[in-house]
């Protein structure tokens, strides 16, 4: 009968769209946002490892950056800046420092989630050396200065004249025990 | 039926006519408030002119679109004698009534756009304050100034469970608010510590979720001093209802008076480290941090609820050695709603806790925590 | 089964098994009716504790924790075992009469579609009375408090979930099948009623959007289970993406509430007028246009989690815009009654209702999509008023509108006409009452899923709880009003039950017959 055949062809085609869909929410999706995240600054995201190029430092401008830490739930570490805010020209590479103590009994890795306000202007904030590219492990007790040097893109929208760069540290121990093993 | 319908429906608009006006009379949000506050900052009188525009485009559509079809329901009913047509179609009409409605949005979409241009105007604060949502309370901490406190719900579980009378700020009042200038343009970074939360003070135009990870900005300018209450908007658990936000705006002078005696409180309360605490102190200052701040989940009575939030009634660490208590409060459980008190609660607090979890509901250890073992557990790491 | 359905008189054996195994679209409907129904009854009984415990301040009766619960529960119940399963009974009693079908597409798929979901909502109940409790994240379930911060239920709520998805992903494509391949000679697409119309479009978005709520939560379940970090920020994820996956499927499944309900009423209003539905290929395309935009406006729901202003600016246009193509469906049913000869039956009431009431939840919606007010209703009780407005007028409406009117076509009585007026009344006045307050609630600064609140709040939340309990007792009016039909109606048996209806589904015998349309109808 046509129609039954029909019918189980359109079923088919169906279940493929369904299944297709099902797909676009898992594997598309999820990169797509991170993408569309990267090039719109949603979300505040900084990028990742910035080649250095040169650019010429507008001297004619200043940009006062600000650093805060915070600690997401159950990270007992102790996380803070050294400074508290730096004032700079854009183009100009600067150096500063987290520092961080796992004041835990426990061997432990974090990872570091930046985040920069106004979230729109993230895509002018490069950072050519940052801790929050890798995990860092911390044996207990241990502490460390953690190293960003970062240069602000000249062409950053004019007005924009304070930054507020964050970072969240998160416990990943469980995640990435293969770390702790290598502190012992 | 058509009458009472119609009564219904007048009685209704009459509500929404009326709305302005209302709205004025209580700038201070009062028991019978219907309209959105207008508020005290830019960014809320915009968002109020936009509401109103809004309320009053679709109260004049809604009147031509409903009168509209009272009188057809009123004039052509079967009962008056009326004889059905048949026409289906009209192109003229349907294209007027497709293009219009687009045009009115195209105009609404001017004051709309700059409305939202007002609440993105973040830039040049003279103040930045980072809010932090934790389950169940807000943390404050003035950047650049070393001050930082948690904020959290002041109304007993007794006044919630109808055990004692609910005073006039029942749920409107916390441990402490945040101080803020007049005049000064102030940036909120709202992040958040576990779940989502969101922050929010209508007065203010305010409304930020405060989400692991991330910051979002808002701003504020005001020159009203006055208190600002607000709520958490965004489900976080159990306590979601009980986390208010409040917000104490000063003149310059005071505030700055506030912001020395916070700076010279956490330098005197380093030496309260050191002091030696009585049973009794400790008992009360620990029945209070307990009914703040633990009592939701582990319940009044220590008893916990089954399966969910364990009871410290008769608990083997509640009874065990001290510092593996010490070090439940400090580290959290993780995977568990039990999360690291270290930043939430001060040293003192803790050691309190701590004592009282010890030696109430029947729970008689009988040992004495003291907020200098708290902190040498802290530097013992 | 040549000689009919078996009924009771063959035994329970075979009463039993004729539901269970059953093919037949008119079974599988009525079991989906019935079905939606309890699901209803008990999403109802889940608002009346919500209800119950927001009537003063302070906690009386529940726990803040058994609260969440509650109105997790009562989100999910209703949106997922209440509204869309009775208007896929509808589309399985209906759809093939309409057509000039004898049965649906894929009838023993059918069958599967209806019996998997009595599980998907036995599992989730259940998750009530595990240890731990069931979800309490809200039914938007945002990540990280529906992931790490969940009770252990959640894995039994996430089973449940793709259970129903997989549902209702059957039932579309069974729908889809029919009108495709099963029309009757002459039945072209654009002679279609436009009931059938706008299920075709809500099964295409069905088809799309179920997957994506799948794959929700399976990455949920990954990142529960598995240690994925999809939306979790430590391990490069992002809690914001849950929500753009979620809302890019929860938007259009508020149009897959709508849109049927849509069809009810654009059936209902021409036969009461007497006049054929104005504008009908204007139905048509607004219908596909609503559809077209539900896909791009997601992220109005997001308007506070701090998008770039760019992004606000694009989904507040894209929002207002739904203003347009609704408007014209509104336009249209009025101008159907105009100069039409109208008569006030129950479903006439029900359907005029709706219009009232979808058109004022239209008004507050497109208030929501300026998004500096938003910053302002985002989460509050105004919110909440709003997709009441539109999701109880125009599902439950609807819905009732096209039990009264149909109820006589399939079961052979009619319904008492004073009962379903009064039932009317009771439910539109409780109705009202229960949420116009909400509005002021929440421009007053209410937030919603609140187990507690200040005394600010105290009066109108007292009313909206009396509105609310009214309105629980019209629905059990109208399950009452519809068992005495059933029982002692007075029998009808002219085909054209109500004087203006046209259709193929008027033209078979009242009450429908087991199976109709063997053979094909000439449609000229």
């Amino acid at each position: 009968m046509t129609t039954q055949v029909s019918n189980r062809r359109l079923l088919i085609k169906l279940l493929f769209g369904a299944v297709v869909m099902f797909g676009f929410a898992i594997f598309v999706l999820p990169p797509l946002y991170n993408l569309f995240c990267e090039i719109t600054g949603l979300g505040g995201k900084t990028g990742g490892k910035y080649e250095a190029v040169d650019v010429q430092i507008d001297t004619s401008r200043e940009v006062s950056v600000r650093f805060v830490a915070s600690n997401n739930a159950y990270m007992p570490w102790e996380f803070r800046p050294t400074q508290d805010k730096v004032v700079v020209h854009p183009g100009e590479p600067t150096e500063i420092t987290y520092y961080a103590r796992n004041t835990t009994d426990r061997d432990m890795v974090s990872q570091a989630i930046p985040s920069l306000v106004p979230n729109i202007v993230a895509d002018y904030f490069h950072k050519t050396e940052c801790f929050c590219f890798e995990n860092q492990p911390l044996a207990a007790g241990e502490d460390i200065n953690m190293k960003l040097v970062f240069i602000i893109d000249p062409d950053l929208p004019e007005g924009v004249k304070n930054l507020t760069l964050s970072y969240t540290i998160f416990d990943i121990t469980d995640s990435a025990s293969d770390l702790v093993t290598q502190l012992q | 039926m058509l009458k009472r319908a119609k009564a219904l429906f007048l009685s209704l608009l009459s509500l929404v006519v009326s709305l302005p006006a209302m709205g004025a009379a209580v700038a201070e949000s009062s028991t019978r408030q219907l309209n959105m506050p207008q508020g005290v900052t830019e960014v809320s009188q915009a968002a109020y002119d936009i509401h109103m525009v809004m309320v009053w485009v679709c109260t004049v559509i809604g009147v031509g679109v409903f009168g509209f079809m009272f009188y057809v329901m009123y004039a052509h009913r079967k009962s008056r004698g009326a004889v059905a047509e048949n026409f289906h179609e009209n192109l003229v009409v349907e294209l007027l009534w497709t293009i219009v409605p687009a045009i009115i949005l195209i105009v609404m979409a001017v004051p709309a756009t700059t409305a939202l241009l007002k609440v993105y105007d973040t830039d040049n604060p003279d103040l930045e304050i980072k809010i932090t949502g934790y389950q169940w309370k807000w943390q404050y901490e003035y950047l650049g100034e070393g001050v930082k406190f948690m904020s959290e719900l002041n109304t007993s579980l007794d006044e919630v469970y109808g055990r004692e009378p609910k005073g006039e700020h029942y749920l409107r009042e916390v441990t402490e608010p945040l101080v803020l200038p007049v005049g000064k343009k102030v940036r909120f970074l709202v992040t958040g510590n576990d779940v989502i939360h969101s922050w929010w003070v209508p007065d203010f135009g305010v409304k930020r979720d405060a989400i692991p990870g991330l910051f979002t900005a808002g701003w504020a300018k005001t020159d009203e001093p006055g208190i600002y209450v607000g709520e958490c908007t965004e489900l976080c658990g159990l306590g979601h209802a009980f986390m208010p936000v409040v917000v104490e705006v000063k003149e310059e002078a005071e505030y700055n008076e506030w912001l020395a005696g916070k700076k010279a409180e956490a330098a005197e309360y380093a030496a309260t480290i050191g002091k030696q605490w009585t049973d009794e102190e400790l008992m009360v200052r620990g029945e209070e941090v307990y009914e703040r701040s633990c009592a939701a989940c582990h319940q009044s009575n220590g008893e916990g609820i089954p399966g969910v939030f364990p009871a410290l009634k008769d608990s083997p660490i509640a009874l065990g050695p001290m510092e593996g208590h010490i070090a439940i409060l400090i580290d959290g459980v993780a995977g568990s709603s039990m999360q690291s008190f270290a930043d939430q609660l001060s040293e003192v607090d803790i050691a309190a806790v701590v004592h009282y979890e010890r030696n109430a509901w029947g729970n008689d250890v009988g040992d004495v925590t003291q907020p200098i073992d708290v902190l040498n557990y802290k530097q013992s790491k | 089964m040549a000689h009919g359905p078996a009924t009771l008189a063959d035994g329970w054996k075979a009463y039993i098994s004729r539901w269970v195994f059953t093919t037949n679209h008119k079974d599988i409907g009525t079991l989906y009716l019935w079905f939606s129904f309890a699901m209803f009854i008990l999403g109802g009984a889940f608002a009346m504790i919500i209800r119950a415990e927001l009537f003063q301040p302070g906690m009386q009766l529940i726990k803040p924790e058994f609260f969440n619960q509650m109105t997790t529960m009562h989100g999910l119940v209703m949106v997922f075992g209440a509204i869309m399963p009775a208007f896929v009974g509808l589309a399985n009693w209906m759809i093939p009469l309409m057509i000039g079908a004898p049965d649906m597409a894929l009838p023993r798929m059918n069958n599967l579609s209806f019996w998997i979901l009595p599980f998907a909502f036995a599992i989730l109940t259940s998750t009530l009375f595990m240890e731990g409790g069931g979800p309490n994240f809200g039914w938007t379930f945002y990540a990280p408090l529906s992931t790490t911060y969940a009770p252990d239920s959640v894995n039994y709520f996430i089973f449940a979930i793709h259970i129903m998805g997989a549902s209702s992903i059957m039932g579309s494509i069974n729908i889809i099948a029919t009108v495709m391949n099963m029309r009757a000679p002459g039945m072209t697409y654009m002679k279609m009623p436009l009931f059938v119309w706008t299920w075709v479009i809500t099964a295409f978005l069905l088809v799309a959007v179920m997957p994506v709520l799948a794959g929700a939560v399976t990455m949920m379940l990954m990142d529960i289970n598995f240690g994925t970090s999809f939306f979790n920020a430590a391990g490069g994820g992002d809690p914001v993406l849950f929500q753009h996956v979620f809302w890019f499927f929860g938007h259009p499944e508020v149009y897959i509430i709508i849109l049927p309900a849509f069809g009810v009423v654009s059936q209902i209003i021409p036969t009461f007028s007497r006049k054929p539905l104005f504008g009908y290929s204007s139905m048509v395309y607004a219908t596909a246009a609503i559809a077209f935009l539900s896909f791009i406006v997601w992220a109005h729901h997001m308007f506070t989690v701090g998008m770039p202003i760019a992004g606000e600016l694009y989904f507040m246009y894209a929002t207002m815009l739904i203003a347009v193509p609704t408007g014209v469906k509104v336009f249209n049913w009025i101008t159907t009654m105009y100069k039409g000869a109208l008569t006030f039956e129950t479903p006439m009431l029900f359907s005029i209702a709706f219009v009232i009431l979808f058109t004022f939840g239209g008004f507050t919606g497109l208030m929501l999509s300026i998004a500096a007010a938003d910053m302002q209703y985002h989460d509050t009780y105004f919110v909440v008023a709003h997709f009441h407005y539109v999701m109880v007028a125009g599902a439950v409406f609807s819905g009732t509108a096209a039990i009264y009117y149909w109820l006589p076509k399939w079961c052979g009585k009619m319904y008492n006409e004073t009962m379903g007026q009064v039932q009317f009344w009771i439910a539109f006045i409780g109705f009202n009452i229960a949420f116009m307050p909400q509005h002021f609630l929440g421009l007053a600064g209410m937030p919603r899923r609140y187990a507690d609140y200040g005394l600010q709040f105290a009066d109108w939340n007292m009313v909206s709880s009396v509105g609310a309990f009214i309105y629980g007792g019209a629905q059990i009016m109208l399950l009452f009003n519809v068992i005495m039909t059933i029982r002692k109606g007075k029998p009808v048996s002219e085909e054209k039950v109500w004087e203006g209806a046209e259709g193929l589904e008027w033209t078979v015998a009242t009450p429908a017959p087991y199976h109709t349309f063997e053979k094909p109808p000439e449609v000229k």
